[in-house]
């Protein structure tokens, strides 16, 4: 693609944002000369350009729209269908870019007959209620335009207006070059200053008297409505944002090495480099600030599109909607501001859709009929806090109750202790929506999370205010650059780390004597803090460093973390101070490990680690699940004929998908609930994908030879591990229950592991294994399970709840009596106390002790010699299966070979059993 | 930090030797020779003040401060399945950048710079330790002793590519 176009592309995309906004705004005042002049400058400036560029069919929608907004300026009155009409054209001339961009340059082939049309028989219409002659002049006008593309007078009126475009520069000089030798220059010159400039251009053209005709109508309103705010942009100029990524990452260098230097000459008390030093340090900090300030865009920019948005939507759902937006010139990171466009869009669109009442409904309850949602946005304390209100009905509490009891989110006795605050709360939750009409605009359950989850990415919080019958704010609170992190820094088992501040919330001081003091409920470390019970988990456990018996409880201190609405303790030695710190991403060998964010380099020379608050939040929360484990072990040793399926209840996911009948999935497998606009699925190299957080995912169906909703959105289930995305696509999420997962009849058919009762209806429980090697050929196949008879206790090793989730209900299927770990050491335990186990089946890849090493150590073990163990790995090559072999394994079996799996449990059992007997 | 840069060798200012030539930086990992293409390695230094980095592979040793840059050491020793080195024994690393990222591989010490034809680097002998074979991209058979060349794409990958499902 030339530069020209890339111009083009960013100019124009840019322009059609302004028309955007300004035709709401036109619609609302039809009489405003100025916000007409602009919309037909920006329009004429797109249709000119494409001329020039060899663009026909952007050339002609934006020409189509041009007339239509030429008769505007003539006097015809504004209705709602033409401004309709041009905001339709303004989005088809976007697709159209997108499309040009994607395909580098070319313009992609189709037809616009059918708006070009609408377009000139409302033009038309207009004429016919006008004036007779008139009509004549726009049609003249209207092939005068068609003809002289590229010559446009008005584009040479701009050009004293707005010389430091460089692209409309070049455009300029081709548009001279293109044109029969005409001075160009100098007729600028006379057009500034005595404002009658067609006379002398006009003898050069063939419809000399039509060309004035257009010419001469827009360019004094234009030229007096410019002057003043045109001023701004002669001295900014356009920057390549790389170029701004690449100094900010140099500025960050130097702080970094200035903060070294700093360091060394505090060390040399009379050092002569001192005072140059202090200059340097100074001079440091004005140029990162000012680097800083050139990545800042004002917040507006996000709301750009939000009037035109909520503009539709008004008409959409058939209720008169304002929208204010207070503090559009709030400054933030251009990295942030991105990130928070597709949230706010989302909330915005919340509150409009079961935020704001029926007109109807509004009259009733004594407020305006025209309901109002506000935005504002200011700064506060190194954050940026955006807020979301509307004066609407305000959240249902007892609907949200009803619905966080029905999805199993909570319990009627934990419900009753909270405060409407935290009930309230439960809509971040997923699947959670308590419209009770799902409306193409939201409703669907799938909003909220989505929202906190991106926000809480970039490091956010996000809280929410209600009164019912007053209406609800949604108060997001976000840093205001990702670059630049506050952090405490601290230490533990001798390391320090750095803890962003933004989730830490205090600092208690343990001492074993003080009234804070660490407690132990199952062997689980807690505060009492104030009223609430917190949990607290000590740093160098999480990162896997010390067992939680070596550990020191008299001394240290507690970082009390809050990440979204989960308050916990994070146990570490010592806190130093604390230190703005530059993030640096992790080496991509280091960035699975999800317990870090990034690291960056302090002040003395050394690398330091930036714990990730969102990773420490979810291993508490993997942490309790390891809890669940050990009482369930418990269980086992206690009651020896314990037979499967006696487990708790699981949450399972009901949805439909090919056929009328029910199917399941335990809920703990799906990733995310997502619904996709028919126009996102792609369709290449012969399977439907779309693109998901930045990258590709695959789609697949229930059945095969199923297809996709051919309009409107398409709901899916999200699975994700270790990256990969897969969607299945299904036809409607029926409902989340809590209840057991008894497979009573064992399917033949593949994709489904069988059938189970499920609220009182024969439900299809969907095999999930034989879905994912459908959307990545290296997740796994699967054919028949074969079921035994006989119940046998297994012991199931895997460090990822994914496969613990996956694969324990297979071996359950097949008859087995499942006990799982998830680590190795707590494989011992369970060997130590003597449990029974037929046969072990273990992942290889497990953190601190490895399948190899647990294997090794178990064949020293002379009991258990001769035990079964198989294990299991993602890497089946044959140096691994030979090590395999060489650390005493009976059987190496790929993970996703789940027919091998049970094939190989089947042999070592019977083998063991030839031996027994 | 004591870190140069390799520059010319031999006064030659073809860093990649001439079109049937190889240089090679050659290293000591335990008491095996092994070669890195000169053209990949940036630099050769002194590790200092090494950051652990919890959770991490074993083979990560940890991550330091290069002139500014955060560079990932790995212990090559342990990536080779050799005996961890003598506490007291010094360390040196070689810098390589790899997708823009920069690595350290630690190894025992740093040899000549050798220019060798390419024809006469062999394949890999079929026993050789497959966690070696892994990473090497064939063997140069010197006076006296044996170079292993060391595949340093191949090597990063397989640290980067994740292994557990």
């Amino acid at each position: 693609m030339d530069d020209l176009l890339r111009e083009f592309l960013t100019e124009t995309n840019e322009s059609l944002d302004v028309v955007d906004v300004e035709l709401v705004k036109f619609e609302q005042e039809p009489n405003n000369a100025t916000i007409l002049n602009n919309i037909f400058r920006l329009v004429h400036t797109i249709k000119g350009t494409c001329g020039f560029l060899g663009l026909p069919r952007l050339e002609a929608i934006a020409h189509a729209a041009e007339t239509l907004m030429g008769k505007f300026r003539d006097g015809v009155p504004v209705t709602h269908e033409a401004v309709t009409l041009v905001l339709a054209s303004i989005d088809r001339i976007k697709d159209i870019l997108a499309d040009l961009e994607a395909a580098n340059g070319a313009e992609p082939d189709g037809t616009d007959r059918d708006l070009i049309d609408e377009l000139e028989r409302l033009s038309l219409s207009a004429d016919n209620d006008d004036m007779a002659d008139e009509m004549a002049a726009a049609m003249a006008e209207e092939k005068a335009a068609e003809e002289e593309v590229g010559t446009d007078i008005y584009q040479v009126l701009e050009r004293p207006l707005r010389p430091g475009e460089v692209s409309l520069d070049d455009l300029e000089r081709a548009f001279q070059e293109a044109e029969v030798e005409i001075e160009l220059p100098a007729v600028e010159e006379e057009t500034e200053e005595d404002g009658e400039p067609v006379g002398v251009a006009a003898p050069n053209f063939s419809e000399a008297k039509t060309s004035q005709k257009e010419v001469a109508k827009p360019k004094n309103p234009s030229a007096k409505g410019k002057a003043s705010s045109q001023g701004v942009s002669n001295q900014s100029i356009r920057v390549n944002v790389e170029t701004l990524e690449h100094l900010m990452t140099m500025v960050s260098e130097l702080v970094l090495t200035r903060n070294q230097l700093l360091e060394i000459v505090r060390r040399h008390e009379d050092s002569e480099f001192k005072v140059p030093l202090q200059r340097l340090s100074n001079v440091t900090g004005e140029l990162q600030e000012g680097v800083m300030k050139t990545r800042m865009q004002p917040i507006g920019n996000a709301w750009q599109k939000l009037p035109r948005i909520v503009r539709d939507l008004s008409q959409e759902l058939d209720k008169p909607i304002g929208l204010e937006m207070i503090g559009a010139e709030t400054e933030l990171d251009r990295q942030v501001l991105e990130l928070i466009k597709d949230p706010l869009t989302h909330m915005i669109r919340n509150s409009a859709d079961h935020g704001l009442e029926d007109p109807a409904d509004r009259v009733a309850a004594g407020k305006p009929e025209k309901g109002n949602i506000t935005l504002s946005a200011y700064h506060e304390g190194g954050h940026i806090i955006i807020e979301v209100k509307d004066d609407g009905r305000g959240l249902n509490l007892e609907k949200i109750k009803e619905k966080a009891l029905k999805n199993g989110v909570t319990t009627e006795a934990e419900l009753e202790k909270m405060v409407d605050h935290q009930i309230y709360k439960f809509i971040f939750a997923a699947g959670f929506s308590t419209a009770t009409n799902v409306t193409s605009v939201s409703g669907r359950g799938v909003g909220m999370d989505v929202v906190r989850n991106n926000v809480e990415l970039i490091g956010g919080s996000i809280d929410l205010r209600s009164t019912p019958g007053r209406g609800s704010s949604f108060i997001i609170k976000i840093p205001l650059t990702l670059a630049i992190v506050s952090t405490l820094i601290v230490e533990a088992g001798g390391d320090r780390y750095a803890i962003p501040q933004l989730s830490v919330v205090e600092l208690v001081r343990v001492q074993s004597n003080s009234e804070h003091r660490i407690e132990r409920l199952k062997d689980r470390p807690v505060l009492r803090l104030r009223s609430k019970l917190l949990p607290l988990v000590h740093m160098s456990e999480l990162l896997g460093q010390t067992e939680e018996a070596d550990l020191d409880e008299d001394n240290g201190f507690i970082v009390v973390m809050q990440v979204g609405s989960q308050s916990f303790g994070v146990v570490v030695d010592g806190v130093f101070h604390t230190e703005e710190i530059v993030v640096k991403p992790m080496s991509s060998m280091l960035r699975n490990i999800n317990m870090f964010s990034g690291n960056t380099i302090l002040g003395d020379g050394s690398v330091i680690m930036i714990i990730d608050p969102n990773g420490v939040a979810s291993a508490m929360a993997s942490h309790a699940s390891g809890t669940l484990t050990d009482t369930a072990e418990d269980e086992y040793e206690n009651a020896e004929d314990h037979v499967i399926d006696a487990d708790a209840p699981i949450s399972l996911l009901l949805f439909r998908a090919g056929s009328e009948e029910p199917k399941a999935v335990p809920l703990s497998l799906v990733t995310r609930l997502e619904e996709f606009d028919v126009n996102k699925i792609e369709h290449s190299n012969g399977r439907d994908l779309v693109q998901y957080r930045g990258s590709l995912m695959p789609l697949v169906y229930v059945n095969e030879g199923d297809r996709h909703k051919s309009e409107g959105t398409q709901p899916m289930l999200v699975f994700s591990d270790n990256g990969r995305s897969m969607g299945l696509v299904v036809d409607q999420i029926v409902d989340i229950v809590e209840d057991r997962m008894t497979i009573e009849v064992v399917s033949e058919r593949q994709g489904v592991l069988g059938s189970a009762i499920i609220r009182e209806r024969a439900t299809e429980v969907i095999d999930l294994g034989y879905y994912l090697p459908l959307a990545f050929d290296d997740w796994f196949m699967r054919k028949e399970i074969d079921t035994t008879t006989k119940v046998r206790k297994l012991l199931f090793l895997d460090d990822s709840a994914f496969f613990r989730n996956m694969l324990t209900p297979v071996l359950k299927a097949a008859g087995y009596d499942v006990t799982v770990c998830s680590s190795a050491q707590s494989g011992y335990e369970l060997m130590e106390k003597g449990t029974d186990f037929a046969a072990i089946v273990t992942d290889i890849e497990m953190p601190d002790i490895s399948g190899y090493e647990f294997c090794e150590s178990l064949r020293r073990d002379t009991r258990f010699r001769h035990m079964p163990i198989i294990a299991l790995s993602a890497v089946v090559t044959p140096a691994s299966i030979e090590k395999g072999r060489q650390a005493g394994f009976d059987d190496y079996v790929a993970k996703f070979d789940r027919p091998g799996l049970l094939a190989a449990l089947k042999d070592v059992l019977t083998n063991e059993f030839g031996v027994a007997a | 930090m004591t870190a140069h840069k390799l520059t010319t060798v031999d006064g030659d200012d073809n860093r990649q030797g001439s079109a049937d030539h190889i240089q090679y930086v050659t290293v000591v990992i335990g008491s095996q020779l092994f070669g890195l293409p000169i053209s990949q390695v940036h630099d050769v230094f002194v590790p200092e003040k090494v950051t652990q980095v919890p959770l991490a592979p074993p083979e990560v040793e940890g991550v330091l401060n290069l002139r500014g840059r955060i560079v990932t050491a790995i212990n090559m020793r342990r990536k080779l399945h050799l005996k961890p080195n003598d506490a007291d024994q010094g360390m040196m690393a070689v810098g390589i950048e790899y997708k823009g990222e920069s690595y350290g591989l630690v190894i025992d010490a740093v040899g000549e710079v050798l220019n060798l034809p390419r024809n006469e680097m062999e394949a890999n002998p079929s026993n050789l330790d497959f966690r070696w074979a892994e990473i090497s991209g064939g063997v140069h058979r010197l006076d006296g002793r044996l170079m292993v060349v060391l595949d340093v794409d191949r090597l990063l990958s397989s640290l980067i590519e994740p292994k557990a499902a």
